[in-house]
């Protein structure tokens, strides 16, 4: 049975839209990612814009780039 | 980190173990057919696993409801046999891990259901060819990323894709033990690798991105992008003389 990876979950802004739906993510770490957006936010066409609060979960073998997995209101 | 290295009398009860982990794997292979349902499948196997004195090892782990994981094609890894019917086409991982004698066996084979795509057949062979290229890898000496590493440049040069949230482990008188063994990265970093460890190197692969998402059972882990997802496991010991298969078999005895 695979063992899911611990993965890390932060917080941070929205600050620019890329193409095929990247995005750049302000992390309140101060440090910035690369993100892209969950399955389960496509599924739901959740739209994502700059200056939105989210969640993003990180690999910790890639703190470069993330997964956006939630979006504040 | 603490990993755990086996002596050749324990590395040989895991072997048993990985035995009956093979037998179930053939067993099951060969009831798989459209029309049959994961439901089935799984009961095949509690059945088989525990006449041969073995006790299935997922059942219960950590809630874990079954004793074998089904997933088929999206779906990556710990899908929960059920109703779901087999269609010709389809391709189906089967997770199988057996408790015997104290000790783990952990493997998986992602079989294909009737004819199935070229892609899918192309996802499955570069999966298996990973398999084999990260269990090259796991010799005394060389580092855990190397097996990574090495999983990671097949896939990619057969234009696939790794997942990333998901990775192998240590193995022994517990299912997940240290290391976690990612089926990525640069190589040459990690532990060193040393006669005695008994790793389970269970590269997932898929025919789109890296990415997955959990599904609302809180289990079953499919891809994002809803591309094809291919899943090969074995339980390999490093020894002295190079990497032991503590479950092999599998591929031999399931070419069609």
């Amino acid at each position: 049975m695979a063992k899911q990876e611990d993965k890390i979950e932060v917080e941070g802004e929205i600050t620019e839209a890329l193409p095929s739906t990247m995005f750049r993510v302000q992390l309140d770490s101060g440090h910035a990612v690369l993100a892209s957006i969950s399955g389960k936010m496509r599924k739901n066409y959740m739209r994502i814009l700059p200056g939105d609060k989210v969640k993003v979960e990180l690999s910790p073998y890639d703190l470069s780039r993330g997964r956006i997995t939630y979006r504040y209101r | 980190m603490a990993i755990i290295r086996k002596s050749f009398a324990e590395i040989d009860q895991m072997e048993l173990a990985g035995r009956v982990v093979v037998d179930t794997l053939e067993l099951v292979g060969e009831h798989i057919k459209p029309g049959v349902t994961t439901a089935a499948l799984d009961a095949v196997a509690d059945e088989f696993i525990r006449s041969r004195g073995g006790t299935p090892t997922f059942l219960g782990y950590r809630g874990y409801p079954a004793s074998i994981c089904t997933s088929p094609n999206a779906m990556v890894v710990h899908g929960i046999p059920g109703p779901y019917t087999l269609e010709g086409g389809d391709i189906l991982s089967v997770d199988v891990g057996v408790t015997l004698g104290g000790f783990v066996g952990d493997s998986a084979y992602t079989f294909p259901v009737g004819e199935i795509s070229d892609e899918a057949r192309a996802l499955l062979d570069v999966c298996q060819t990973a398999l084999a290229a990260g269990i090259e890898q796991a010799q005394a000496g060389n580092r855990i990323s190397d097996i990574g590493h090495a999983i990671q440049t097949v896939t990619e040069e057969g234009g696939f894709s790794v997942v990333r949230s998901l990775v192998g482990h240590g193995v022994g008188r517990s299912m997940h033990e240290d290391p976690q063994i990612p089926n990525f990265g640069d190589p040459g970093r990690g532990p060193v690798l040393q006669p005695g460890m008994t790793l389970a190197i269970e590269p997932m692969i898929t025919a789109g991105g890296p990415d997955v998402y959990l599904h609302d059972d809180e289990w079953s882990i499919s891809t994002d992008d809803g591309s094809l997802a291919a899943h090969f496991e074995h339980t390999v010991a490093v020894t002295e003389n190079g990497p032991r298969i503590l479950t092999r078999g599998v591929e031999t005895s399931l070419l069609r």
